[in-house]
């Protein structure tokens, strides 16, 4: 009678971490982790003992200190006399909003191009392909230059403006393109103004429950709501009503030329403009390719078979085909995303102030201090695009195929 | 030093300190050309002619380095630096020696580690505007769009001046000369603000400088001059007294038509000793005695090199006023070479 026991184990010995396969891949990866540290811990030193070298040392005690610069776009108040740490701040709110504003610009010109890439009409996709080949193949920044400088160039100087006779006249009385940027007329908020503001918010909030008892309703009887003039009717008819019952309480300040400039309005400046647009069309055109990419990967039968059933092209497009789409075309879009937030740093080109203008160009090159804003900056545009990425990962996990 | 701290573990600390100061005069020898740091393009001051040849007031002080050096004015590298790349530049070791209209400032000098070895053009930040504004003083410019280059000591002097005159502007922040000259004349700023000499440069290179005036205020100091890394005193040296050749050489009368001969027959002790007959300046130096011969021979005294870039007689058309010697009223001035 036997008994069974275990096989012995082996005791460890050294030479296993590099002949046996288990531990093997281990050793390996600890080396090159050593490795790794020694080599960046060899370029810190080498840094730091240069800097020493130089008399230099690494402090960000310069944040503290006042600026002394002006800044032509700032969201928050700001004048020479704030600190280097509210300039970077600026110029921080800055580069959000010119991203914010070609993200989202981005993606309606990118799903316009792609859907309309893939249309049948012959002239249309044709036109749409050559948007998207001119566009791709040629450097953003080149984009930012020529549009900045046929704004410059082609628009009129605020001083045309001036005069019995002038030269150029502002549209509809009220808007003025100049070579400087376009002056808007801005909101008054009078008293009783917040009521409309409620109310519009209210408004917004009301065709989200519309759409969706409409849909609930489709799904549980098949009865077909329209969505689309009560949507816009729920969303303007209260606050108009209530913007006159209260008297008109939101007037506008029109930009009026007086000095050097338009005063009053808002003044959307010619950076900006140029930035964002070039920004939009350029990145625009490669969303495209990620759309028509996730239509096109849709398969046909997929089509036919929503067309079988009798629904019009529209219906398979936004019921059919885009929900499956989707799943293809949101990983490369946050990809698209991430690159019109860094390459909003292209803003020095046309002066525009965004943080690599303010804390990468002035603070650096007034204080000297060019390892510490880079490294900030480093920090900065790490942070955003981790952010940015995050949350898409979060709407993408809402729309990828749910497998129950 | 912090990286003590961070690294004290670490046993590799003495193979990284690669960065001991070789002197830079040894280096520009070896190499057999002088890289030399200019502006991007500044009519009068250092821009290229029509043969790709860079010709100018601080490149001419390049030249008389290199020949003072290289014993040839031609053995130079011209490396184009603007506004925000210039210091980088020369703080890495790209470049050799900055002759780019830098203002000479304390935080330049001490808080970045540079050594400004003189002042070669005594200047002060000016506007310029379009006759047809009818601006004739720079305290009316209340709301203009200013166009300034970024990253220089104009852009500081600018928010104080309109600060201190509690009056407001919005600045066009651009990156060279030509950028801002194609934003003035596109009429995108109403006024472009830079050192008054930049301002008379860039307005003679338009079609109709008449159009444009100068203000009268002058709202700060800008003394430009060379400028070498801290800590390699042996170079500062050699570029100081380079320059101050040069002005010793317009205040002695040596020019670059009369160098030979004055060298071979002169009386005067000053200059013997200048031009090296007397003397081992050059020797205490770590050059050959010919050294200023050949520097003052390159392009010419101090004046000399005025005259034929940005004087009276040329487009640009600036007056000695301050840049004058100081036998003649001005603060062109130069230690004794004894």
């Amino acid at each position: 009678m036997t008994t069974l026991t275990d096989p012995p184990r082996a005791s460890f010995r050294l030479s296993m971490l590099i002949n046996d396969t288990r531990y093997r891949s281990l050793t390996f990866q600890a080396i090159a982790l050593l490795v790794l540290i020694v080599s960046f811990a060899y370029l810190a030193n080498n840094l730091l003992t240069n800097l020493a070298a130089a008399g230099l040392n690494i402090a960000y005690d310069f944040l503290g200190s006042p600026a002394g610069y002006d800044i032509n776009q700032t969201l928050i108040e700001y004048d020479s006399q704030s600190s280097n740490a509210r300039a970077a701040v600026v110029g921080i709110l800055n580069t959000l909003l010119v991203a914010f504003l070609a993200c989202v610009t981005a993606t309606v010109f990118g799903v316009l191009a792609g859907v309309l890439r893939l249309s049948n009409n012959w002239l249309v996709s044709k036109l749409m392909s050559f948007y998207v080949e001119i566009f791709r193949n040629i450097p953003v920044l080149i984009w930012i230059i020529i549009i900045f400088t046929i704004m410059t160039a082609v628009m009129p100087a605020p001083r045309a403006f001036r005069g019995d006779e002038p030269e150029a006249t502002m549209l509809l009385g009220s808007i003025a393109f100049t070579n400087r940027g376009v002056y808007l007329p801005a909101p008054v908020w009078g008293p009783g103004s917040m009521v409309v503001v409620l109310t519009f918010i209210a408004s917004i909030v009301g065709v989200f429950a519309y759409r969706r008892y409409a849909t609930n309703l489709l799904y549980a009887t098949g009865k077909l709501l329209p969505t689309g003039w009560p949507s816009l009717a729920i969303l303007f008819v209260p606050s108009l009503l209530v913007f006159f019952v209260l008297g008109r309480p939101i007037s506008l300040d029109y930009p009026v030329l007086g000095g050097f400039n338009f005063s009053g309005g808002i003044q959307v400046g010619a950076p900006l403009i140029a930035l964002w647009f070039a920004l939009s069309i350029y990145t625009g055109a490669f969303i495209a390719e990620n759309v028509r990419a996730g239509i096109q990967a849709v398969s046909r039968g997929q089509t036919e078979a929503a067309s079988a059933l009798g629904l019009r092209p529209g219906r398979v497009m936004n019921l059919v085909v885009l929900p499956q789409a989707l799943r293809v075309i949101i990983p490369p879009l946050i990809s698209q995303y991430l690159n019109i937030t860094k390459n909003s740093s292209l803003a020095i080109a046309v002066g525009y102030a965004d943080v690599t203008a303010t804390l990468g160009g002035i603070t650096l090159n007034q204080t000297g201090r060019a390892i510490e804003c880079v490294l900030l900056l480093m920090l900065f545009y790490l942070t955003i695009s981790l952010s940015i990425s995050a949350i898409m990962n979060v709407y993408n996990n809402s729309v990828k195929l749910k497998e129950r | 030093m912090k990286k003590s701290i961070v690294l004290g573990a670490l046993t590799i600390a003495g193979l990284a300190a690669g960065a001991a100061a070789a002197g830079t005069l040894e280096d520009v020898q070896a190499r057999g050309k002088l890289n030399c740091g200019v502006t991007t393009g500044l009519v009068g001051f250092a821009a290229p002619d029509a043969n790709g040849e860079w010709k100018g007031f601080d490149v001419a002080v390049c030249r008389a380095v290199a020949a003072a050096v290289l014993s040839d004015p031609n053995a130079v590298e011209f490396v184009p630096t603007t506004g925000k790349t210039r210091f980088t530049a020369l703080a890495s070791g790209e470049i050799d020696m900055l002759a780019r209209n830098t203002t000479w400032t304390f935080s330049r000098d001490v808080d970045l580690k540079f050594t400004f070895v003189g002042v070669n053009y005594y200047d002060g930040q000016g506007f310029m505007v379009p006759k047809d504004l009818g601006v004739s003083s720079a305290k009316e410019l209340d709301g203009a769009t200013v166009c300034i280059q970024t990253g220089t000591t104009t852009e500081l002097n600018l928010a104080d001046f309109f600060r201190a005159n509690n009056i407001s502007y919005e600045p066009v922040p651009i990156e060279t000369n030509a950028e801002g000259q194609q934003q003035y004349l596109a009429g995108a700023c109403d006024t472009y603000t830079t050192d008054a000499s930049g301002l008379a440069s860039t307005r003679a290179t338009f079609e109709n400088p008449a159009d444009h005036v100068l203000l009268p205020e002058i709202i700060s100091k800008e003394p430009l001059g060379p400028l070498v890394r801290h800590g390699d005193d042996e170079w500062a040296d050699v570029v100081r007294w380079t320059l101050n050749a040069l002005i010793t050489a317009e205040e002695l009368g040596v020019t670059s038509a009369n160098v030979n001969e004055m060298a071979a027959n002169t009386a005067n002790p000053e200059v013997a000793r200048l031009l090296g007959t007397e003397g081992t300046l050059g020797e205490m130096l770590g050059l050959d005695a010919e050294w200023s011969k050949r520097a003052i021979a390159a392009e010419g005294n101090f004046g000399e090199v005025f005259a034929k870039n940005i004087g009276e007689e040329t487009p640009i058309g600036l007056a000695r006023g301050l840049n004058a010697q100081w036998t003649n009223g001005g603060l062109i001035y130069s230690p004794p070479f004894r």
